[in-house]
């Protein structure tokens, strides 16, 4: 169970001190999956980065499973058991797409064990074991690729920053099937995504609205679902494609 | 048998990835003598009258066969320049591994350089394994300069991989190249720096004949105060096609120049250079810091995969 207590955090920009985070608090709960949605510029991936640890809060407190987390490094919290997937995945020059996804198990594993994962997220593993995740690979393909190092890791909280940017529409079915999965066996564990598509707040138990750096609501996805169609933060997948494929 | 100590066994092991004597051809320099050396049928090696250096000559179609000509040095203040001269006959492909070691636990410097030179006859294909390696914490420094020189027949094939990663203090390495009608090299060099270290490398490559193309691409490493210059010039004297490029990160106080340099003389001539020197890219060590990595164990495997 991840706690956030009162959580603010700003940058400095030329115009002066600039609130992104606002005194946000929230509960992701054990064996439930969660989706922060809101406005485009309202917070959400910041708030991804704040549970990584990838920025520091300037006020509140984030608790994991009832220990303060809120001064721990990204690694301390990536082996506390928190997953982050990127939302523009990172490129590596030689690096193998085998290497990262053993690097995410962290111990020894067999190209067999490492294609399971592969296949999970749709990818022929064969084709792509021993890819350098370099600017060979496609949007689509890295994608993928991220989502698989996360099932890899398969830590207790997996954070998944807008996994639909920057993928096709064939692509997005199939990731919405690699969340139906680990969903199935969430069981121990949460999944936490940011994103605004109509088809993955549809398989979230709880839903929160992020708007201007503010908790704006939540709760359970039938008491929220409603109220956001048709607003930015509930986008179709048809939108989302241009030359929709029928 | 080798007649080897324990010092030049592990420096042989880290430059040829040899633990004894290696299959097909070889000669093992040590300390500026010739430690073990055999000829096969296809491949004769003589020693040069003066002892400074080895003739090798491979028949024509002499295929799947191997040339090791290790060096290692293990005692302080040894200066040597050492002539090796390939004669590749038509229509061959082998595997030539050099490479030079040198463990300095003295106070003298140490230097090797070795100066080689290719002849790769008409349809022959090349591979060229070049390793360079020092370690001993003596004061001396330990120096390498090889000059290599690469003449290369109609519609022949070269691919050398260079590679120097750890313990050289100082480094000059000159690689020239002609290229015939339809001959194709292929140049894959592999830099680390640390400490004080200095390497500069300079390659010169003419394509001369119609359809000949060249490929040079370097990635290195500057740590700690170390510098580097990588200074490839390519020039097309007929319709061919050439490719360079320079991939660096830059450490700590580490120093790169990269100067890329291509002379068209031909209008049919297609040559393109790249450079890109900079820092590991944040990202990337935020990535895997997130699968669990600290950042320093982060940053070698990304220095790690990038040399692979």
């Amino acid at each position: 169970m991840l706690e956030l207590k009162n959580i603010s955090f700003g940058v400095d920009a030329d115009e002066g001190h600039k609130e992104i985070i606002r005194d946000v608090s929230m509960v992701i709960p054990d064996d439930k999956l969660i989706v922060i949605t809101g406005p485009n510029g309202g917070g959400k991936s910041t708030l991804a980065r704040l549970i990584a640890g990838i920025e520091k809060p300037d006020e509140g407190r984030i608790l994991f499973d009832g220990e303060d987390i809120t001064d721990m490094t990204i690694t301390d919290r990536a082996r506390k058991g928190i997953g982050f997937a990127f939302q523009q995945p990172v490129r590596f020059k030689g690096i193998e797409v085998f290497d990262l996804i053993r690097l995410a198990t962290g111990r020894k594993i067999s190209a067999a064990d490492a294609c399971k994962y592969l296949s999970s997220v749709g990818l022929c593993a064969r084709d792509y074991i021993n890819r350098e995740v370099n600017s060979s690979l496609s949007g689509g393909e890295l994608k993928r690729i991220e989502i698989a190092t996360i099932l890899a890791k398969a830590p207790k909280l997996s954070v998944f920053d807008e996994p639909e940017a920057g993928i096709d529409l064939w692509s997005f079915k199939n990731l919405i099937e690699v969340f139906e999965g680990m969903r199935r066996d969430i069981k121990g564990s949460s999944i936490l995504i940011i994103s605004h598509q109509e088809r993955i707040l549809e398989i979230a138990d709880e839903i929160m609205v992020i708007k201007e750096g503010r908790l704006a609501e939540g709760g359970s996805r039938d008491e929220i679902l409603p109220g956001l169609m048709d607003t930015p933060s509930a986008v179709r997948e048809c939108s989302m494609v241009s030359g929709n494929v029928k | 048998m080798l007649q080897m100590d324990e010092i030049q066994k592990r420096i042989l092991r880290e430059v040829a990835d040899l633990h004894d004597v290696p299959e097909g051809a070889y000669n093992i320099r040590a300390n500026g003598k010739s430690a073990g050396r055999a000829s096969t049928a296809n491949i004769e090696i003589i020693p040069r009258e003066d002892g400074q250096g080895l003739t090798i000559k491979i028949k024509p179609g002499t295929k799947n066969e191997s040339v090791h000509i290790p060096v290692v040095m293990s005692e302080s203040g040894i200066k040597e320049t050492v002539y090796n001269d390939f004669y590749i006959g038509e229509g061959s492909d082998v595997i030539i591994v050099a490479g030079c070691g040198i463990d300095n636990c003295g106070n003298q410097d140490s230097q090797h350089d070795g100066i080689h030179r290719f002849f790769v006859g008409k349809d022959s294909k090349v591979k060229y394994v070049e390793k360079h390696y020092g370690s001993g914490d003596g004061k001396g420094k330990r120096i390498l300069n090889p000059v290599t020189e690469v003449y290369m027949e109609d519609n022949s094939t070269c691919e050398m991989e260079m590679v120097q990663i750890k313990g050289v203090d100082d480094t000059e390495r000159t690689t020239r190249a002609e290229l015939k009608e339809g001959a194709k090299l292929i140049v894959r060099e592999r830099l680390m720096t640390h400490g004080d270290q200095r390497a500069i490398s300079i390659y010169k490559v003419d394509m001369n004949g119609e359809g000949s193309n060249a490929d040079v691409v370097s990635r290195s490493v500057a740590r700690d105060s170390s510098y580097q210059k990588f200074d490839a010039v390519l020039t097309g004297n007929a319709p061919c096609s050439g490719h360079t490029e320079c991939d660096a990160i830059i450490m700590d106080n580490g120093r790169i120049l990269a100067v890329p340099g291509l002379e068209a003389n031909d209008v049919d001539a297609a040559l393109v250079h790249e450079a890109a020197i900079g820092k590991i890219a944040g990202d990337q060590i935020i990535k895997l810091m997130t699968l669990g990595l600290t950042e320093e164990e982060a940053e070698e495997q990304i220095i790690n995969g990038f040399l692979k």
